[in-house]
């Protein structure tokens, strides 16, 4: 699963800037890795466009030069914050068992996370707070609490990728602002970490936010990547998420996923009459905001790729249908103007169409319609319950589920509708099937004693169930296709729906904190 | 053909072991589940009792005069078994006494089925008892259907009796 990362990465669009670095001799520009290979070759082209992207959409598509003076700044006045914090010697460590020895046939050796090794041995990571040039207060909070914060944010993103096992707060030692791009090495190396994640916070005139984000091999000495964003206040939080993805990106070959933002239903009240409104927050629980008031039962949200509306069922006015919701202007509007029931609605990876059930007169199949509406256009027609339509991410294919073989199973049809092919055979039913952002799997629901969240090939071989609960029921994907959000529920009366995810390894499940209590989870994409 | 045949057979055997759809004497108040099992006295009610007294005509009324508002299934059946008929069968002569009321059929599942599968299972059970009620003579000009899935349980439960209890279609008398 893991390829080996050495040398640094060929990004110069983000990294130009970086080089007139003053302290620095060597400047990492230029230094193309012609070693790599596999999907990470492959993904690199697009990884530094990517970035720039960010850079355009966080500050508003003004073009704007990325950390141009972070050398200057750092020479100049970035000793003044922690010029007196004198470096607290830890304990010395003996360091773990080597994470993750290279995979067999690797020669480019280096410093790398194996995914599904690496989450029983995971790589002890430094990440210490951000200082800052000079403290100031913004309307996000003073930067040197926000530069504690954006440690904070990296931190737990990375521990809860299950790969990455941060130093504790003990262990750290703040760092003076020269001393980012200029790592104590000898330090870090005698607690244990193997990797080590330095980056800083600037207020800079014009009220955004500039955020630095280094990473080094501590063994090696070397640094591996670095990045920066400018970024309004408003946004502050997902340059620390930017900043775990790239950390996460260089040290385990795989696709980020820390940018994100999850939709759901908030659930509470009573199990009869359970109050459910939808929800968005970020995909680590932060900026948690309520979409409906609760009026309405709302249920299975799921972001369009352009992720500025959902797509949703609502029984507003008694009418189960599904809607579209504007995030930008809050409306909301109904899709399929029809008398039946219409649900699970899901969009193509185009954004153009969303696949969506109907039921009519008992019979339910499963209907494309464009997003803006018009005609659907119905694409399965056995008798029985055809629904929880998938997209394969290129287009061409949907997954769904049928009982038309006398109990919920999944199976595969291209995009018009043809060549229906059931692909699940074992016991128990298959339910809810969604089709990985990578193309490779397909999460879904299985339903024997209980519910249980499991993954298997599109083919349908390579089945694995990944939980193990009373009630596990809808999988939603993250951006990268490593992790799968669902919701679990309890037994009785007092049995309530919580978020929880489970990475394909199925060892690391967690909780997803909320509010309140919540149900139908759906990842959006990664953030442009 | 089979498959029916499979199903009713099946059916008839969870009710035997489940005893879920007893029939009660007609003079009983439509409780449709089991006392021990915790009800939601609100759910789905509408019941027309006006100042004390009860509108001929009502939901109350309604309530008041068939053997049961409620008909229910067997694990993911739809089918409509005898005991459901008989009360169908009292709806439907109510229904022809007041040929102007419309009514909603309101169709659930138990907590057992997936979210999505069971509004398409709700809607089955909504749409057999309609189907079954216009085959009575009931215009289904004057039917409406609904779906809730599990979203609505009566019956709060995670045992057999509260998900029996929880299969099922109820009639509505609108106002």
């Amino acid at each position: 699963m893991t390829r080996s990362i050495l040398g640094f990465f060929p990004s110069p669009l983000s990294l130009t800037q970086l080089d007139r670095h003053p302290g620095e001799g060597r400047g990492p520009v230029g230094k193309v890795d012609v070693t790599m290979r596999g999907p990470q070759s492959a993904a690199s082209p697009n990884w530094a466009p990517a970035f720039a992207g960010v850079e355009a959409v966080l500050v508003g598509r003004k073009a704007r030069a990325v950390l141009a003076s972070v050398g200057l700044l750092a020479f100049v006045s970035g000793s003044a914050a922690y010029a007196q914090d004198a470096p607290v010697p830890a304990p010395q460590q003996t360091p773990a068992d080597p994470a993750a020895p290279a995979p067999a046939g690797d020669q480019s050796g280096g410093l790398v996370v194996d995914v599904t090794g690496g989450i029983s041995a995971p790589m002890p990571i430094a990440i210490p707070v951000m200082p800052t040039a000079a403290v100031v207060s913004t309307p996000a909070g003073q930067t040197d609490v926000l530069g504690r914060q954006l440690a904070d944010i990296v931190t737990n993103d990375l521990r809860n990728s299950g790969l990455f096992t941060p130093l504790s707060p003990g262990q750290l030692r703040p760092i003076t602002f020269p001393e980012v791009t200029a790592p104590g090495f000898d330090y870090w190396g005698s607690t244990g970490a193997q990797a080590l994640v330095q980056g800083f916070i600037r207020a800079n005139g014009d009220g955004n936010l500039t955020v630095g984000c280094y990473l080094y091999d501590v063994s090696s000495k070397a640094e591996l990547t670095r990045t920066g964003f400018v970024v309004p206040p408003s946004d502050w939080r997902r340059a620390g998420h930017k900043c775990a993805d790239m950390v996460y990106t260089r040290l385990t070959g795989e696709g980020a996923y820390f940018d994100s933002r999850v939709v759901y239903v908030s659930e509470t009240g009573p199990k009869g009459h359970r109050i459910k409104r939808l929800a968005i927050m970020d995909q680590d629980g932060a900026n948690h905001r309520f979409l409906t008031n609760g009026q309405s039962i709302v249920l299975t949200p799921r972001f369009a790729p352009n992720q500025q509306s959902i797509v949703y069922m609502s029984y507003l006015n008694n009418r189960p249908a599904i809607y579209v919701y504007d995030i930008g202007s809050g409306k909301q509007r109904l899709v399929v103007a029809n008398a039946n029931l219409t649900f699970a609605p899901r969009f193509s990876p185009d954004g153009r169409n969303i696949l969506f059930s109907m039921a009519q007169g008992g019979n339910t199949d499963v209907y494309r319609v464009s997003s803006q509406g018009g005609t659907p256009q119905r694409l399965t027609n056995s008798p029985g319950i055809d629904t929880g339509g998938s997209y394969s991410p290129d287009g061409s294919k949907i997954v769904f589920e049928s009982d038309r073989s006398g109990g919920q199973q999944i199976y595969v049809m291209n995009a018009d509708g043809s060549n229906q092919q059931r692909i699940s055979f074992g016991g128990g039913r298959y339910a809810t099937p969604v089709w990985s952002p990578r193309g490779d799997l397909i999460a879904f629901t299985k339903l024997g004693g209980g519910f249980r969240i499991g993954i298997m090939s599109p083919s349908g071989g390579g089945e694995k169930l990944l939980t193990n609960d009373w009630q596990d029921e809808g999988p939603s994907w993250s951006p990268n296709g490593r992790v799968i959000n669902f919701y679990r529920s309890g037994r009785g009366s007092g049995g309530k729906a919580d978020l929880w995810s489970v990475d394909l390894t199925g060892v690391n499940e967690r909780k997803i904190p909320t509010p309140l209590d919540g149900s139908d989870p759906a990842w959006g994409p990664l953030r442009p | 053909m089979s498959k029916l045949s499979n199903i009713l057979l099946a059916c008839t055997a969870l009710i035997a072991v489940s005893g879920c759809a007893k029939k009660r004497p007609a003079v009983l108040p439509p409780a449709p589940v089991d006392n021990n099992v915790a009800v939601d006295p609100s759910a789905g009610m509408n019941n027309g009792n006006v100042g004390g007294a009860i509108v001929p005509g009502s939901d109350a009324d309604f309530q008041r005069s068939v053997s049961s508002n409620t008909v229910n299934f067997g694990l993911d059946m739809y089918d409509i078994d005898p005991t459901a008929r008989a009360i169908l069968d009292s709806q439907a002569q109510w229904l022809a006494k007041f040929p102007n009321q419309r009514i909603t059929i309101e169709g659930h599942a138990d907590e057992r089925g997936t979210r999505e599968y069971n509004l398409a299972l709700g809607d089955r059970r909504a749409n057999a008892t309609k189907n079954y009620l216009a085959a009575k003579g009931v215009s289904s000009s004057r039917m409406t259907t609904i779906s809730y899935g599990k979203e609505r349980p009566v019956a709060m439960g995670s045992d057999d009796q509260s998900w029996a209890a929880n299969r099922r279609a109820v009639t509505v008398v609108l106002n």
